[in-house]
């Protein structure tokens, strides 16, 4: 198992199984934020289901695996990065044009994108997680059957009020997306799922994913930035 | 066009130029009827004439079939026109007074013996280890004796016409030589004869691959690009495929 693991197709299959495992998080993620626009009723659905979230055993168990599985993929990705430019040689090429056979370019910095969504998601995390479970600075909820859960809405709002930060948002979701259209199809070559039947649906289901989730993401702080505004 | 102008930077190394670097040439009279190499021999001849030290380049077959030619063209592996391999490649495909950038191809598997021509024997240690049919096949066959698909068969013809000229190395980012090592894999494992060890012959063959310091593939598809033989990613999926079911599967431990 080990010699499985550390050789190069063992090495891309943690990248893959790591990755598509991040993939289905980033649709219940995406879902459940959702509710921070679709409802509007203050919050309380939202902190509902963030009360949930947190005091679910089963929920709080496989959170802990998606943060290990995040570590993991970052961790193996640089570890390969370093591998693949020392496979060059110490003398690059002068003129370099890649061309590709039915890849996107941005495969070639998928280390560089990987590196961008990692900064994100330390900035992410310690805005909410961090602040939520380590800090006083979050209000409670006060609703009946959520004894002890805090107004995860109100920090989430009040965050979104600065124009910066939904900027910054914003870009960072279209790293995600540039990562994601080479990374979801590609995670089913590393497997050796390459097959006339079925990669054509695989691709076009990457590529829809690759726009609409980070979409998803986007319109979340931009909708709340303008109703804050009155705009909306 | 008869007496097209051309400025070439060819990396020079060894020899008199002990510290490896480009060298900058302006060769005139170049027919765009000849092909890239017939090019050099030009230049070489100029260079000769001079009492200079020709550039060293690897040739052999010249009709685009053995796999010696191996030069970066202007960024490109085999130059800029696709499925073909530098040697097929004609000066009509360049301007008047154009400056082309000639490199070796770069990879430290591929360690440079001198100026252009690099060491492409980590591709024979990877075939050494399991690019072969050992199980006794019996005598040349009767046609048609073994039973075998035709789609089986062509997809089989597919991989085996790699030439093994290392342009997928060349022109992946990553360096890496996992088409080689697929086209191989695939050919051999998808015939009769080859089926019996293709388990063991995978294992193997992943096995040399990596010791010679290759990259590891992360499927941005340059190589199927510049193959000069345009074989298919599809085979590293299949590579992949094998390795992880003989690596789960396989009640043969390969040390």
């Amino acid at each position: 198992m080990g010699k499985f693991l550390s050789s190069s197709i063992g090495q891309k299959v943690i990248m893959s199984l790591t990755g598509l495992f991040l993939i289905t998080f980033l649709i219940v993620h995406l879902i459940g934020n959702l509710q921070l626009i679709l409802s509007q009723d203050e919050g309380y659905s939202f902190n509902s289901y963030a009360y949930f979230m947190t005091n679910n055993p089963v929920i709080k168990l496989t959170s802990y695996g998606l943060y290990a599985f995040i570590l993991l993929h970052a961790i193996q990705g640089t570890y390969l990065y370093i591998q693949n430019k020392k496979a060059r040689g110490s003398q690059g090429y002068a003129v370099t044009r890649y061309r590709t056979a039915g890849e996107s370019k941005n495969s070639i910095y998928m280390g560089s994108l990987g590196l961008v969504i990692l900064a994100f998601i330390i900035v992410h995390m310690v805005q909410f997680w961090a602040q939520m479970h380590f800090t006083d600075n979050v209000g409670a909820f006060t609703a009946e059957g959520y004894e002890g859960a805090k107004d995860l809405y109100a920090l989430v709002s009040k965050t979104y009020e600065n124009i910066w930060i939904v900027l910054f948002y914003v870009a960072s979701m279209v790293f995600i997306a540039f990562h994601l259209w080479h990374g979801f199809r590609s995670a089913f070559q590393t497997l050796g799922l390459n097959h006339k039947k079925y990669t054509p649906f695989i691709k076009a289901l990457g590529w829809s994913y690759a726009v609409l989730v980070p979409f998803g993401f986007a319109v979340i702080p931009v909708v709340m930035y303008l109703r804050h505004q009155g705009i909306l | 066009m008869e007496n097209m102008k051309l400025k070439l930077k060819v990396w020079r190394q060894g020899g008199k130029y002990t510290k490896p670097q480009f060298v900058t040439y302006d060769l005139d009279g170049v027919s765009d009827h000849m092909s890239f190499l017939e090019m050099l021999d030009v230049l070489n001849e100029k260079l000769i004439n001079l009492k200079e030290d020709p550039i060293a380049f690897e040739h052999d077959c010249r009709e685009g079939i053995c796999g010696t030619c191996s030069l970066v063209i202007n960024g490109y592996p085999h130059g800029p026109m696709q499925q073909t391999t530098a040697c097929q490649l004609h000066m009509r495909h360049f301007r008047d007074g154009e400056t082309i950038t000639i490199e070796p191809w770069r990879s430290r598997a591929f360690p440079i013996v001198k100026d252009l021509v690099v060491n492409r024997d980590a591709f024979d240690r990877i075939i050494q280890a399991g690019g072969y049919i050992s199980v006794d096949t019996g005598q040349a066959q009767d046609g048609n004796a073994i039973a075998i698909e035709k789609d089986q068969a062509s997809h089989a013809f597919d991989a085996a016409t790699c030439i093994g000229c290392g342009a997928c190395v060349a022109a992946c980012p990553n360096a890496s030589a996992m088409l080689f090592t697929a086209a191989k894999v695939s050919h051999l494992a998808q015939i009769p004869q080859g089926k019996v060890e293709a388990d063991s012959r995978v294992q193997r063959m992943i096995a040399q691959h990596d010791a010679e310091g290759f990259g590891k593939c992360s499927n941005i598809t340059a190589c199927e690009a510049e193959c000069p033989k345009a074989i298919s990613v599809e085979h590293i999926a299949r590579l992949n495929r094998q390795y992880i079911a003989s690596s789960l599967g396989s009640e043969k431990v390969v040390s």
